[in-house]
């Protein structure tokens, strides 16, 4: 088995190998179902609730898209604003330094009050959760354009919005990439939090559910499910990543010739 | 009216922007340099004495606080649009090939600009030319990363004169390559120059560099800068490595390195 064989196996044997552990040591020292139920039993309540499951992830699916879709956006144009205006940067920093602190379970209540239990809420809270990194990484990379090469640009009577253009975005793209990535998983997070608190439909109820009931293999199964689609929209980034800036790894060609 | 005038300008740096009290450092002081079209200059001198500083002033990325700068009888109080600029760092953009690198200028300027979609295969082919002339036939294709330091450095002088630029502005293009490379490069600058006719200002460290390139080489002092020295080269064009092992060229270099010496001393 080559060397590259083993690093392409090496996660799938890893979370291998840490569910074969989990069986183990739950029957080894005889953990009671309702303390945490074996990983065989766990996988076994995802086939066993499916219908639930199913029918529960798909709304925090959504709430989740939607949430990191309007986060894309809205971080994107904000970012880009902050990057290139350094009285925006002033004004706002702070206040977004500030917002993103809030711890954001404190605010599902009050988005409770203002837009009802439900998609909205779940949607809202995924996206106030995930838009900050987007926002931070896109003004980074365009307010760090070297001094250089603007003054390059500017010396053949480049305007700003050519610099933003030709330099600024293809720039920023492998930290809008890297900052997809953690924000997607963020929306998940925000999602959950908010069916969990605030109710309705989603993963999070359903496991609320669970716990209310004891029924420990479903709340395990129910992250189970989040942890699934979290690593699938993951995969996705990091194949478009992969895709738009292999340039910023510069070791793309050579992945591809070595057949990676 | 000569091509560049710049005349006794005064050039202060603020420390931070819009502090009223804040004096600010002095870059410059009483700086003037004339140039006729088609001169190739050097402006050396001790470091932070504002040589890029004036290079800036020229290419009216900053404005000088007292003073007149003009060039082709404009008074300079924007950027000029007719500016190839080139630095140490070659900054080339990575997710470009080397061949768009170059190119890069005619996205911009006018009246390329317009025509640059529609007669893409001319441009291309246009860049390759200037890539061979600096030794890099072949290799438009590849990324900028896969180039060394001195390969970088070529395809930079390119994007800097695609636009065929009526001024070249040089800030220590050379200054991060190896001797051996630095020379070859010299060679090559002087190649472009001669071919094009265009004006150059080149700053740098180096003075064997200056004295190589440059029609005239100005001295400049300590910070705040001014001229303290002009001294006219006069070699033949094309220049060689062997006419810098020329006693007379050896003593020049060492009159111009005592000059800066000098400032430097009444500096501390």
């Amino acid at each position: 088995m080559s060397s590259k064989t083993v690093e392409r196996l090496s996660p799938w044997l890893v979370t291998l190998a840490c569910i074969v552990v989990w069986e183990i040591g739950v029957r080894l020292f005889d953990v009671p179902a309702v303390v945490l139920p074996t990983a065989s039993s766990s996988f076994y309540a995802v086939w066993e609730f499916r219908v639930a499951l199913w029918h529960n992830a798909v709304p925090t699916l959504i709430a989740t898209l939607l949430g990191f879709g309007i986060a894309v956006v809205f971080g994107i144009v904000l970012g880009v604003f902050i990057g290139i205006s350094k009285p925006v940067y002033a004004a706002l920093y702070p206040l977004l330094v500030a917002f993103n602190s809030i711890p954001k379970v404190a605010v599902v209540p009050i988005l409770m009050v203002w837009f009802g239990i439900g998609l909205t809420t779940a949607t809202i809270t995924a996206f106030i959760l995930c838009f900050f990194p987007i926002v931070v990484n896109v003004a980074v990379a365009l307010a760090t354009i070297e001094p250089e090469l603007r003054d390059v640009l500017r010396a053949l009577g480049a305007h700003e919005r050519d610099i933003v253009i030709k330099v600024g975005i293809p720039r920023s793209l492998p930290y809008l990439f890297a900052s997809l990535k953690i924000a997607i998983t963020l929306a998940f997070v925000g999602a959950v939090i908010a069916e969990t608190v605030a109710g309705g439909d989603g993963i999070g109820h359903l496991m609320l559910v669970a716990s209310s009931n004891f029924n420990m293999a479903l709340m395990i199964a129910g992250l189970i499910v989040i942890a699934a689609m979290a690593i699938g929209m993951y995969a996705i980034f990091a194949v478009l990543d992969n895709r738009f800036t292999g340039w910023a790894t510069r070791g793309d060609i050579q992945y591809a010739t070595a057949g990676g | 009216m000569a091509f560049i005038e710049i005349d006794e300008i005064d050039l202060t740096y603020r420390n931070s922007a819009g502090d009223e009290d804040d004096s600010g450092t002095l870059a410059l002081q009483g700086a003037s340099v004339t140039m006729e079209r088609g001169d190739f200059i050097s402006l050396v001198g001790p470091s932070g004495c504002g040589k890029s500083t004036l290079l800036k002033v020229v290419a009216g990325l900053i404005k000088a606080n007292k003073g007149r700068v003009s060039v082709a009888g404009q008074i300079v109080d924007r950027p000029l649009k007719i500016v190839g600029m080139a630095f140490q760092n070659a900054t080339l953009l990575p997710w470009r090939s080397t061949r768009e690198n170059v190119l890069l200028p005619m996205e911009i300027v006018e009246p390329h600009r317009q025509q640059f979609r529609r007669e893409k295969a001319k441009y291309e082919a246009m860049a390759d030319d200037l890539l061979a002339t600096v030794g890099l036939d072949g290799f438009g294709d590849r990324a900028p990363w896969q180039l060394s330091g001195g390969m970088q450095q070529r395809a930079q002088l390119c994007r800097a004169l695609v636009h065929e630029p009526d001024l070249l502005l040089l800030d220590e293009p050379f200054g991060a390559l190896d001797a051996f490379t630095r020379e070859e490069l010299w060679d090559v600058l002087q190649t472009l120059y001669m071919k094009r006719q265009c004006t150059v200002m080149l700053v740098t460290h180096d003075l064997r560099e200056a004295v190589y390139l440059a029609d005239k080489v100005y001295v400049m002092s300590a910070r705040p800068g001014r001229i303290i020295l002009e001294r006219d080269i006069e070699m033949e064009r094309p220049r060689t490595l062997e006419h810098m092992y020329r006693r007379e060229t050896v003593e020049l270099v060492q009159e111009l390195r005592h000059h800066i010496n000098i400032a430097r001393s009444d500096d501390e």
